[in-house]
């Protein structure tokens, strides 16, 4: 991890198109997603609020009138990649998202949200 | 502000749920509730038998209490009230101070005065601890009987037959069931539905004696007769909980219930009464909807507000063990008050009444029995006065060929449609044809109809579906926002463009990014038409949920397997390779309804590993996953059964490897019967075979699920050849007009001249396809492969499953499973 709070996560030629793959970090799982068909990255807290089931990296794809969004796979509750507001269940809280950046075929997640000054030092993965 | 609420019923927590929602930042808000469990759905309470929880029942979970700084003291009622120093005093002797005080005590089962009433085997049926004194009772019951045939007996009655009692009687006292709500027509209609499902009903019954020594073993009515039982249920009527009110000094009612003004106020003006505690000009109301409405007017008083409580129109639609039943209005006005029409029809025991005053311009009320389809647009014509047509009949008597709607009968524009949202027809009409709304949750979302208890949702369609026809617009069912097409006509266009990827489809015939409703359709119209494998690279993440990862997600994030075992037959060797896999890789087995073996709770690392093994001992993948054909069920036939009359379970295998791994637009069963007495369940499925003495009886669209529906004959004593070849035909028709996930039976259901249409292309060719269809067949047949075979043997396909993408080898840590008998079940959620 660089002092930014950037942690390696995998190579891009790892990832499936129009769809995401769970990270480890720590004790987080986080969702990172490679939308093709937009050429745009992202990533989100793996859980679903809805029944708090670790998912969403399994979720679908899609835009809703241009705004992109993930289906859990387990009941279809969408939420934004952008502010991961939940889009279909005013009653769902949102989830996390973080920034990603792609450097040299190498994909980047930004944790400084989950880090705080007391946690213990997370596990970090470097490129190997 | 300090609010203490005694009771923590449906209305004491909708009071709770209401008030925390007005966001008051000096509320102070203390709960006292008798029972131990938080507020539970008691109007559901019979549900409790039929599989739900308490969990599934509790309005809300215990942390919303938490939450939401809701002080809960569950098992501790309150004992005392100082109205002067206003405060209370709990059963464990807590004392806390209150502004204002509400009474939610709701009502206790009415128990009348019977000797014998304390016998082992009497119940009532009200709360969760009843059901539970019951449950144990009735395992030993072979029959039982319900007091009272009113709505909550009847909820009783459906009760007894969820706990498997087959011999249940229902005693009324009045001459007819429901008495408050329907007259005796629609009790006639009633008794008889109900005798269809094996509940008995006598009415005009006086209970006089409950027979029995310790135990009960049956009733003796005040006119001598006898009715034997092992179990009897009381659930005559309510009485308010007004022991504490009384105590203190509050007026009630002559027959009880804490007497409250039109502000739900007591004679004590920082004292408040709701529910069914309460009685409002000498009335109790026994039902949620005036508890929550009173609830309601309750927090308008405490936050500023003027509402009151008026008369609560008591019309109700409600399904009594799957009877529909409502009523509306007056129901029972008539003798020279009001005309009557009545449409009686036993035979397929439907009633409908409608009561018209005596000019014949104003509908007063009515009843409807066994179809209640009606209900929504009766009552908006009912309460809202409007002008009804000069031949009324039409209101509840199916004219010419559309036997769903009401007459040629048309809304005014001031109807009332959505009551949660006060949202009138004009509101919804100007959506559509100012703001340009074109489906129903545009038309939600703008106008806010159909977002309260979504009653109205058909009527909101069926309005937004007339406006755009009377505009000239075409009504089109296109799939979802990226693609202005129909399923059928994306197939043709898919096919006659020969496009292979969701991708490619995407940026030749739609917009946007696609979604979880175009991807599956696409998807498996894609599959269909190529058959290529589903996983691959490009492919895989547009597959359905489950075919992404050719495995059913269950609860927890796990995945069971399904083998393909053909017809249901298997082999000892086989047998002790699925035990030996099970054993090893830790999965729960459970024998399914399709005669196959699920392995539940497989991570997804282990999947290609579990396969390996499965492929290595002759298993292919039996597509549970996946909409396409699932299984082939067979009884033994004519091998070993005395019975049969053809191979069945042969012919079973045969058919079930013709179609294995064939996509569709949902999951397809069959089955095949060795002869007329339909061990395997053939009529109950897309296609079903049943043996004859001359061939073959091919059955289609047949359905379980949540409404079964017999398949019908669509060839008889036909040979072994033909019945492939019209299943060739059959299913390529299917899989090439149905909409996205719909089942054979719903696409039969809707197609103009159904079945007699459906035998003309497929038997008689009459739309000169036949050959097309089954050489389409045979190209999709000879394309099979097994693809848990290809994921396994292809690194690129198996490096997919695994849960973390930086540690391959690693499981999700928060999987986490419980003990069940022997075997284990995912955590709950």
């Amino acid at each position: 991890m660089d002092k930014n709070n950037w942690i390696y996560a995998c190579k891009a030629t790892d990832m499936p198109h129009n769809g995401g793959v769970c990270v480890q970090y720590g004790t987080e799982q986080i969702a990172l997603y490679y939308f093709t068909h937009r050429n745009e990255w992202y990533a989100t807290q793996n859980l679903c609020p809805h029944k708090k089931q670790m998912a969403l990296s399994r979720g679908m794809l899609g835009s809703q009138q241009g705004e992109p969004k993930v289906a859990c796979p387990f009941h279809k509750k969408t939420f934004s990649l952008k502010n991961g507001q939940c889009l279909n269940d005013e009653a769902c809280s949102a989830i996390k998202t973080y920034p990603v950046k792609v450097h040299e075929g190498n994909i980047f997640i930004n944790v400084a949200s989950i880090l705080t000054p007391h946690s213990s030092t997370p596990i970090a993965y470097e490129p190997q | 502000m300090k609010i203490i609420v005694i009771g923590n019923g449906m209305v004491g927590q909708k009071f709770c749920e209401k008030l925390v929602a007005q966001k008051i930042e000096t509320l102070e808000l203390r709960v006292f509730g008798e029972e131990t469990l938080p507020a539970y759905d008691r109007v559901h309470l019979s549900e409790y038998f039929a599989g739900k929880t308490v969990q599934d029942l509790c309005m809300k979970p215990m942390s919303w209490y938490a939450e939401n700084s809701v002080h809960l003291h569950l098992g501790d009622p309150v004992i005392h009230v100082d109205r002067t120093q206003k405060t209370v005093t709990s059963f464990e002797g807590a004392q806390f101070s209150y502004d204002y005080l509400v009474f939610a005590t709701g009502s206790a089962a009415f128990v009348p005065q019977i000797s014998g009433v304390d016998k082992h085997g009497v119940f009532v049926y009200r709360t969760i601890e009843d059901l539970n004194l019951i449950w144990r009772h009735a395992k030993i019951a072979k029959s039982a009987v319900v007091i009272g045939g009113g709505l909550l007996g009847l909820e009783a009655a459906k009760a007894m037959l969820d706990l498997g009692i087959a011999d249940t009687h229902v005693v009324e006292f009045a001459p007819r069931l429901m008495p408050r709500q329907i007259d005796d027509g629609g009790s006639q209609v009633l008794t008889e539905k109900l005798k269809a499902l094996g509940i008995t009903t006598h009415t005009q019954k006086n209970t006089a004696v409950i027979l029995g020594n310790e135990t009960i073993t049956g009733l003796m009515f005040t006119d001598g007769s006898i009715l034997s039982t092992d179990m009897l249920v009381i659930s005559a009527g309510i009485m308010p909980r007004d022991e504490l009110a009384k105590k203190i000094g509050l007026p009630t009612g002559h027959r009880g219930g804490i007497s409250v003004n039109d502000r739900m106020q007591t004679s004590d003006p920082s004292i408040y009464a709701i529910g069914e505690c309460a009685v409002h000009e000498g009335t109790v109301y026994g039902l949620v909807a005036p508890g929550y409405e009173m609830a309601e007017v309750v927090v308008h008083q405490l936050t500023g507000g003027t509402r009151t409580f008026g008369r609560f129109d008591m019309s109700t639609k409600l399904k009594l063990i799957g009877i529909d039943v409502a009523s509306f209005g007056d129901p029972f006005i008539g003798h020279g008050e009001a005309r009557s029409i009545v449409y009686h029809d036993n035979h397929k025991g439907i009633y409908k009444r409608i009561n018209i005053s005596n000019d014949g311009t104003e509908l007063l009320g009515g009843i409807l029995v066994g179809d209640a389809e009606a209900y929504n647009k009766l009552q908006q014509i009912c309460a809202g006065k409007l002008t009804i047509p000069s031949a009324p009949a039409g209101l509840i008597i199916a004219s010419g060929n559309t036997p769903d709607d009401p007459g040629d009968f048309e809304l005014p524009a001031s109807a009332l449609i959505c009551s949660c949202e006060g949202v009138k027809k004009q509101a919804i009409e100007d959506a559509v044809v100012q703001s340009g709304c074109t489906s129903f949750d545009a038309v939600k979302k703008c106008t806010g109809a159909g977002s309260g208890c979504g009653g109205c949702t058909p009527m909101v369609k069926d309005i937004i579906n007339a406006t755009m026809k009377k505009q000239g617009k075409v009504v089109r069912n296109i799939i979802c926002e990226h693609f202005a097409y129909s399923r059928q006509e994306l197939y043709d266009i898919i096919r006659i463009k020969e496009l292979h990827a969701f991708d490619e489809v995407l940026d030749t015939l739609g917009t946007g990014d696609g979604c979880e409703i175009c991807r599956p359709a696409i998807s498996s119209i894609l599959a269909s038409l190529w058959n290529d494998l589903v996983i691959k690279n490009e492919s895989a993440t547009s597959q359905d949920t489950n075919d992404r990862f050719l495995a059913n997600i269950q609860k927890g994030g796990t995945y069971s397997v399904v083998p393909r075992i053909p017809g249901g037959e298997i082999t000892p060797e086989k047998l002790i390779v699925i035990g030996t896999i099970a054993k090893k890789y830790n999965l729960y087995t459970k024998i399914t309804g399709g005669q196959r073996i699920d392995l539940f709770g497989a991570h997804l690392n282990d999947l290609p590993l579990i396969w390996e093994e499965l492929i290595a001992a002759g298993f292919e993948s039996g597509h549970a996953y996946g909409k396409a054909l699932r299984t082939v069920k067979s009884c033994v036939g004519s091998t070993w059964c005395r019975f049969g009359l053809h191979d069945s379970v042969s012919f079973a295998v045969r058919v079930e490897n013709r179609y294995k791994g064939l996509r569709a637009p949902h999951k397809i069963k069959s089955a095949v019967s060795g002869c007329i007495r339909e061990c395997a369940e053939a009529q109950s499925k897309d296609f079903g075979i049943i043996a004859t003495e001359k061939g073959w009886n091919l059955y289609v669209c047949g359905n379980g699920g949540s409404r079964p529906q017999h398949a019908l004959l669509l060839a008889a004593d036909i040979d072994s050849e033909t019945c492939i070849r019209y299943i060739d035909r059959f299913l390529m028709f299917y899989i090439k007009t149905a909409d996205p996930l719909t089942r054979t039976a719903t696409w039969l259901n809707k197609m103009e001249g159904g079945i007699d249409y459906l035998r003309n292309v497929v038997v008689h060719d009459s739309l000169g396809i036949a050959a097309e269809l089954e050489a389409q067949m045979q190209t999709l047949a000879d394309h099979y492969e097994c693809e848990w075979k290809k994921a396994v043997e292809t690194p690129e396909l198996r490096k997919r499953f695994t849960h973390f993408i930086n540690a391959p080898e690693a499981k999700d840590p928060t999987v986490l499973f419980e003990p069940l008998r022997t075997q284990k079940k995912a955590a709950e959620w």
